[in-house]
């Protein structure tokens, strides 16, 4: 993982201390509201529905255990003792205390953390592979470059103040867990048929009011290439964006409006016209990825005996097995996915002292590695096989092992409207109901990968366009109703969904995602998944079955 | 006479300022005048003619390339921010250091806020006209915030990477 050295430190603590002064001209009334608002949002602090929230930054979700445990003690002391994982891979703390911001920032950069530009219209958290360095489908280590990307985009002098916000996902495998396609910018590395390194740059992806999948701009962008390149995006971005119009003031509105090949052509012509001047020389892309060495591995038996015996005493075990350890590159190791998504729990909620627990498991067993995911959970990307049944044992024992990865309980939820001020609808409550509908885990089994995403509003952050299912949440008349939409996916397979029909009232979301399933299970073909079926059969005999009772 | 922040051999100083702004609708007056590109494409050659000195004020949609060809004659080019959030001056001050070669005063003037000062500095910028009542000392502190910088940039100084391969 890669450390801060004197300049990463100081740079954040001359950060901390600017942000201490502007909240202290604020409460002294020398800053107003309006003024103060921009400069707070990029220290990550929102004013929402009850109290301040502070979004703190994990820059390619990668985290050690003394960063967790520092992040359980601030939601501890400074809120209530839990906090919210994002699809950005962002820590949200949603009871803060405008006062105490600059101390908790203080307290983030004693180990190496920050909120920096984790809102406002500048270049975002990037997010990488959460399995980064684990999995042995990566061409590369994405974090390599996404920490080359982290320090570039931080304070970047010309591209802090673009039209609107701006997210770049890094992902160096052919299964996309990063939702590339749904980014301002998506990098994918590939190589070239020489061997050399490179990325497939996709520009434009988002969702929000009008969702898009990012269309390829370039093939090959070899990979020295690549700070110059983003720069040449950038500029034609920061000079010909809309800013008349916040709803249409993201790149994909750009990119639609001019078309791939002319924006592509701009950018070739910008990045023609400015040389190499800004790429990263060698020496410190060596420097970066020697942080990312790869961990020391045991040589160990590709199966493991400790594991397998465990497998077949605890059927629970067993469970967890099948469904949330995922292979690893190396021989007699695994991915352990530590699920977030406890039957009637918040989506992405962790309390203090279950951050501690991961933080606890990464340190004994898990090579000080924690990853946190865009489907809001966390993972430890190291782990031996012979370790998984104690991994289970303890993360079971706090509520975080749910056998649940991928499968329809693993569901994507913005806060919605119990905590934000943008929000029309709830989407945590019908994301429980739904995991309430679906809480016998032979069932969710039985049914497979089905990824359902909700969001609170038509904003999109729980990304409700690319769900298999997807729900969004409308406000009717003062009344809660929802947007069904099926088909989506953010993967490697990137679409919208189709819509499914009318929206319904809030106490029939979780019966429809019941029948939606039922469909399913009737139509589908042997190793279909929800997502095969829909894409085969169409959305025709999952409306008929949803508004049956209303024809 | 009003006044402006200078930034000259990496001092900030108070300076007089003697340029007038001077309206597309307004009479010129004697002296040094800063006009708009509309008003500079149909009068700067005359202007200049006449011994003004000229500076030209672009609004943040206009293109930096439409003075390629003036800059060695203008004294001045001042980039407009109409809200602080607008950023497209950071990239027109960048473009006329770095691909254009202008080696005159690149002024900031509009909603021209501390917050800022450090960006624009990194760009280019070399003269400021703050909205925020910043004095010299508050601007300069405000600048010189960072100790350090990711990036390579207009100042002179190291960027993150440079200083770690020293």
């Amino acid at each position: 993982m890669y450390r801060y050295d004197a300049i990463d430190k100081e740079f954040l603590a001359d950060r901390s201390a600017e942000f201490r002064g502007q909240v202290v001209r604020r409460l002294a009334g020398e800053l107003n509201e309006e003024q103060f608002k921009p400069l707070r949002l990029r220290n990550g602090l929102y004013l929402q529905l009850h109290a301040y929230m502070l979004r703190i930054a994990i820059p390619y979700g990668a985290v050690n255990p003394t960063q967790l445990r520092k992040l359980a003690w601030i939601s501890r002391t400074y809120d209530k003792g839990y906090g919210h994982f994002t699809t950005r891979t962002n820590l949200q703390l949603h009871w803060i205390k405008l006062a105490d911001a600059p101390d908790i920032l203080e307290h983030l950069a004693q180990v190496d953390m920050h909120a920096l530009q984790t809102s406002g219209n500048c270049i975002r958290n990037v997010s990488a592979d959460p399995y980064a360095g684990a999995t042995a489908e990566e061409i590369d280590d994405p974090r390599v470059w996404a920490e080359a990307i982290r320090q570039w985009s931080s304070l970047h002098p010309e591209f802090s103040w673009l039209p609107r916000k701006f997210k770049i996902a890094v992902t160096a495998s052919p299964k996309d867990r990063t939702a590339a396609k749904t980014h301002d910018i998506g990098l994918h590395l590939k190589r070239a048929r020489d061997g050399s390194l490179g990325f497939e740059v996709m520009v434009g992806g988002g969702l929000g009011r009008m969702p898009y999948i990012a269309p390829t701009v370039r093939q090959f962008l070899p990979a020295p290439r690549l700070l110059s390149y983003l720069e040449a995006i950038l500029r034609v971005y920061n000079r010909h964006g809309r800013r008349d119009n916040i709803h249409k003031a993201r790149i994909k509105v750009l990119v639609a409006a001019l078309g791939r090949d002319e924006f592509a052509s701009q950018v070739e012509a910008e990045w023609e016209k400015s040389g190499t001047a800004s790429d990263l020389p060698d020496t410190e892309l060596a420097r970066i990825r020697g942080a990312f060495a790869p961990k020391v591995f045991e040589t160990l038996p590709t199966v493991s005996e400790a594991l397998e015996a465990a497998r077949a005493k605890t059927p629970a075990f067993a469970r967890f097995a099948r469904n949330n350890l995922k292979p690893h590159k190396v021989a007699g190791y695994t991915i352990v996915e530590v699920s977030l998504k406890a039957i009637g729990a918040t989506p992405g909620d962790a309390s203090a002292e279950q951050m501690e627990v991961v933080a606890d498991l990464a340190e004994r067993y898990g090579q000080d590695d924690i990853r946190v995911t865009h489907e809001q959970n966390l993972v430890l990307p190291h782990v031996k096989l012979d370790d998984a049944p104690a991994v289970w044992a303890a993360l079971n024992a706090a509520g975080l092992a749910t056998p649940n990865m991928n499968l329809v309980s693993d569901i994507i939820a913005c806060p919605g409207l119990d905590y934000c001020a943008l929000a029309n609808a709830r989407a945590i409550s019908v994301a429980q109901n739904i995991a309430q509908k679906f809480a016998d885990p032979d069932l969710a089994e039985k049914v497979g990968e089905l990824k359902v995403k909700i969001s609170g509003c038509i904003n999109a952050c729980g990304h409700h366009h690319v769900g298999h299912i997807g729900i969004l949440g409308v406000d009717k008349k003062g009344e809660e109703f929802y947007q069904l939409t099926l088909g989506g996916s953010g993967a490697e397979d990137a679409a919208v969904g189709t819509a499914l029909g009318p929206a319904l009232p809030y106490n029939r979301v979780a019966e429809a995602v019941d029948t939606l399933v039922e469909t399913y299970l009737r139509e589908r073909h042997d190793g279909e998944r929800f997502l095969d079926t829909f894409r085969r059969t169409g959305v025709a005999p999952f409306k008929e079955a949803v508004y049956a009772d209303v024809h | 006479m009003p006044t402006f922040i200078r930034l000259h051999d990496r001092v900030f100083s108070l300076a007089e300022d003697p340029f007038t702004a001077v309206g597309d609708e307004d009479t010129i007056p004697p002296g040094d005048v800063i006009i708009s590109l509309t008003r500079f494409q149909a009068e700067g050659e005359g202007l200049l003619s006449e011994g003004h000195s000229v500076g030209v004020r672009l609004e943040s949609h206009e293109d930096v390339e439409a003075l390629a060809y003036d800059l060695p004659q203008i004294a001045v080019v001042a980039l407009a921010f109409p809200k602080f959030g607008d950023g497209r001056a950071y990239t027109s001050a960048r473009l006329l250091r770095e691909r254009l070669g202008y080696k005159g005063e690149v002024r900031a003037v509009g909603d021209v806020l501390r917050e800022q000062a450090g960006f624009m500095v990194r760009c280019g910028f070399d003269a400021f006209e703050p909205a925020d009542g910043s004095t010299v000392e508050v601007w300069e502190a405000a600048a010189h915030r960072f100790r350090h910088a990711y990036q390579r940039s207009d100042d002179g100084r190291p960027a993150a990477y440079a200083e770690r391969g020293e």
